[in-house]
């Protein structure tokens, strides 16, 4: 479904990806580990197509999206979470889903307001309540729930988990388990492990900018000595 | 009493039209980021079209008809603005939109004089609303009570459309955050597009309607930009209900300003804005927003040293300069000292907003206070001409530390508009304190004396101080006070913890680049024996914008070839065509797309590389 090979990008002058390639097959969740500052948030705005200056192949339904701007590649089928949530503060929670609203993908049913209040039933109680008096963890699931009002096909993930209450994370895993479970895939960067495989088959792990190791995650699960010396800090 | 009820009517009906083009400037810049100088030619263009076709149709359907066509006119104008022109340059620094929408401005004076002629023309009056009422005894036009009547059914129409459809949520989502927006899969090309055909037929409704209260002329645009700019900050750029209430305290402060105190009724408005400023950072109802207001200039670090091949160009240069009285006559030496006159004040602008990072909209405010210090040292106090030199940078430097404590505490755009406005009050004293500046009429006389009586004595003198200058700042540039300065410019935060104090370097920086300002203006003072208050005008501030980005930003050499090229470009234009507005205009809108980072940022790329 996306295949990313070689893949460099820049800050200005700073060099921050070097040749990352990647590979997400339909309906498969793919988490992308690595310690802060690794590159991780990089990878994902690069494929969005918002870093400024970016070399290499990104493949996404067949389709080459070098030189795509960012709302076309969300048309063709990226559904992107920043790190940040950036919901917009001064809209409400169900004027934040209006911006993310698409027409559905031929073949899936369209997410609707209804249908995402039952994924996330804290937001069923605050329809009209402004985005910037919402808890973290509510902004959260509001950033997930208005990219899904895109339809998206694949799923850019940053940090869900980031600044969560341990409850929240369990509702959280579990909506985004949902969702895999009807067939959207994932790209997820995460800094907690344990949420990481609560969702995905795959793991990446990126140091500096590049990729350096990549395998099932049960593998690297189990592998307790190469797993802290790829991520402990 | 009732009189005062009456003028308080006035000045709510004056607020109708000033409220229509702020509103629209203000859904500008929110959306797209760009201070559209050219809304107040909108605003014009607005009023000259419906002129045109409410003396074309007759009946009280052709006037209203007329009226709303004009409005629609000018939003199509404006749309086709933003595809021809502003989409090719949105990745450029963020000046050059305003640049480029002011060339388009210089262009549209100079059409519509060419389309419609020089005269005034004086609109019919509109049908239904003819005559007047009488309220409290007094005589208040019935037209007055419409307009009163519509401002408010606008700001509800408007508001309606933010809140209720899709595009007005695009429209506030876009205020806040444009890239989260783009990220969704909207296409920001039609969302600016349609914000800016809105907002641009807006400007030419308040155009329109104006038609039956005063007369349409060439010069409107420039009065009601400088308002609407006042009304945006006031109201905090972006936010339609603070537009609103700016645009009603602006005209009710013309309205009793006039009447309490004549004399400085401009400066009041002026002085409540920086009051509010002061107070609210980002106007009356304007949040901060998520998305930093700081302007992005180009800023890389091409501040590098001279190599010694450059150093023995711009020595070789300087001396083919100095050996210029051997073969040019009087006028190109009169011309040829206006040059290097007006490179030092680029060069000063130029260090304002390179090293220092802070862009100014009111430079000339430093520059016209050098030239009245000056003359008014001649004039006034009967100094001789090298004290008047010593004394018009005084005052110009007295100037830039008063407006710079206010200008270092406000970022970006809105220090910006702060200068503008600070430069309006100088203007406006300089203008309306008739005793002691002349007023319109200036100050005259101001010769040079002894060697620089000839011409090329005067050109030696002011290439003599001009180059020190430029040589002074670009020294200062790279000292420690320089270096501190760029520190502060490039992180706030990173600079404090090494133990710079952002606002007193920044201040520091506003002083220097306001006394070489006024080093300039004082021997423009000389040059022209006279003053006047265009010095301290809007369109000198611009200029001396227009000679920086075009040079490029990054350097102080940049602005001097930019200051050379602009203003011979300029002189020439004037001496060979009536139409040098309309001809300058399109050099600068071309200039802005095909050099989008400046002919000195061209030249940096061909220095380095990469
Ligand atoms: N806008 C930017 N300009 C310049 N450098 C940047 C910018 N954003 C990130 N960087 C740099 O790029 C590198 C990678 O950052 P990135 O945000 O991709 O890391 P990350 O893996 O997401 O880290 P974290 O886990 O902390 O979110 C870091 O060294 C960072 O300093
Ligand atoms: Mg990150």
């Amino acid at each position: 479904m996306l295949a990313v090979s070689g893949l460099d990008a820049w800050y200005g002058a700073a060099h921050i990806l070097r040749d990352v390639d990647l590979a997400i097959g339909a309906g498969e969740a793919v988490a992308l580990l690595g310690r802060n500052g690794a590159g991780k948030s990089t990878t994902l705005r690069a494929l969005m197509g918002l870093v400024p200056r970016v070399t290499g192949t990104i493949t996404f339904a067949g389709r080459d999206l070098a030189g795509l701007e960012p709302h076309a590649r969300a048309r063709a089928g990226l559904g992107y979470v920043p790190e940040d949530r950036r919901i917009f503060s001064d809209l409400t929670v169900l004027e934040n889903l209006e911006v993310g609203r698409r027409p559905p993908r031929p073949g899936h049913p369209a997410w609707t307001p209804e249908r995402l209040f039952d994924l996330f039933p804290n937001l069923a109680e605050m329809r009209r309540r402004p985005g910037g008096r919402m808890s973290g963890g509510e902004q959260q699931m509001l950033a997930l729930a208005r990219t899904l009002m895109g339809n998206p096909a694949l799923l850019l993930l940053d940090e869900p988990s980031e600044g969560l209450a341990p409850r929240i994370l369990e509702q959280m895993a579990g909506a985004v388990r949902a969702l895999k479970a009807e067939g959207l895939a994932i790209l997820l960067c995460e800094q907690n492990f344990r949420f990481a495989g609560l969702i995905c088959d795959t793991a990446y792990v990126m140091a500096r900018g590049e990729i350096v190791h990549r395998g099932p995650f049960a593998e690297l699960a189990a592998d307790e000595a190469r797993r802290d010396a790829l991520l402990a800090v | 009493m009732d009189f005062l009820v009456v003028q308080f009517l006035t000045g709510l009906a004056s607020a109708c039209s000033l409220f229509l083009v702020a509103s629209g400037l203000s859904l500008i810049f929110g959306v797209t980021r760009i201070v559209n100088f050219a809304h107040g030619a909108f605003y014009m263009v607005g009023a000259y079209v419906a002129y045109v076709l409410t003396e074309r149709w007759s009946g009280a359907l052709g006037y209203w008809g007329g009226l709303l066509c004009a409005a629609l006119v000018v939003g199509a104008a404006g749309a086709a603005m933003e595809m021809a022109l502003l989409r090719r340059i949105y990745r450029a620094p963020d000046l050059f939109q305003l640049l480029a929408t002011f060339g388009v401005t210089l262009m549209v004076e100079d059409l519509v004089v060419l389309l419609f002629g020089p005269e005034d023309l004086l609109g019919a009056r509109a049908p239904g609303f003819k005559g007047a009422v009488e309220i409290l005894g007094q005589q208040v036009p019935r037209y007055d009570l419409f307009l009163i009547g519509l401002a408010p059914l606008v700001l509800a129409g408007l508001h309606l459309v933010l809140r209720r459809t899709r595009w007005g949520i695009l429209v506030r989502a876009a205020t806040q955050d444009r890239e989260m927006v783009a990220a969704l899969g909207v296409n920001q090309r039609w969302l600016f597009t349609s914000v800016f055909a809105l907002g641009t037929a807006l400007a030419g409704l308040g155009g329109a309607l104006q038609l039956p209260r005063e007369a349409v002329n060439h010069s409107m645009d420039m009065t009601i930009i400088v308002e609407a700019f006042v009304v945006v900050v006031i109201g905090g750029l972006g936010s339609i209900t603070g537009a609103f209430l700016a645009a009603v305290l602006v005209c009710e402060l013309n309205a009793f300003g006039i009447l309490v105190l004549p004399e400085v009724s401009l400066v009041l408005v002026f002085a409540v804005m920086a009051g509010v400023l002061i107070l609210r950072p980002h106007g009356l109802l304007g949040g901060a927003p998520a998305e930093a207001r700081a302007m992005r200039l180009a800023i890389p670090p091409p501040w590098k040293p001279f190599t010694s091949a450059e150093r023995l160009w711009v020595v070789g240069g300087l001396a083919l300069a100095a050996a210029l009285p051997l073969v040019a006559g009087a006028y190109a030496l009169t011309v040829a000292a206006e040059v290097a006159i007006f490179a030092l004040f680029a060069a000063s602008l130029s260090f304002l907003m390179g090293p220092g990072g802070m862009p100014s909209f009111g430079h000339a405010a430093f520059f016209g206070l050098g030239a009245y210090g000056a003359a008014l040292a001649v004039s006034g106090a009967g100094l001789p001409m090298a004290a008047a030199l010593l004394v018009g940078p005084l005052l110009g430097l007295a100037g830039a530390v008063l407006f710079g404590w206010f200008c270092v505490r406000l970022s970006g755009v809105y220090s910006a508009m702060l200068t503008l406005a600070f430069a309006q009050i100088a203007w406006a004293v300089a203008f309306q304190w008739v005793g002691l500046t002349g007023g319109d009429n200036g100050l005259l006389g101001i010769w040079p004396e002894g060697f620089a009586r000839t011409p090329h004595g005067f050109y030696w003198l002011a290439l003599a101080i001009c180059a020190t200058g430029i040589v002074l700042l670009r020294i200062l540039v790279f000292s420690r006070f320089g270096y501190r300065l760029r520190a502060a410019r490039d992180s706030a935060a990173r600079a404090e913890t090494v133990g710079i104090d952002r606002m007193r370097v920044q201040w520091a920086a506003f002083a220097v680049a306001g006394l070489f300002a006024a080093i300039a203006g004082a021997l423009f003072a000389f040059l022209k024996g006279s003053v006047f208050p265009d010095t301290l005008g809007i369109p000198l501030s611009v200029d001396a914008l227009a000679m920086v980005l075009l040079g490029g930003v990054e350097t102080v050499s940049g602005a001097i070839l930019g200051a050379i090229a602009y203003k011979l470009l300029a002189v020439w234009l004037i001496s060979e065509t009536d139409q040098s507005k309309l001809v300058l205009g399109a050099v600068i809108v071309l200039l802005v797309v095909v050099f989008p980072q400046g002919l000195g940022g061209q030249i940096t790329r061909w220095r380095r590389p990469t």
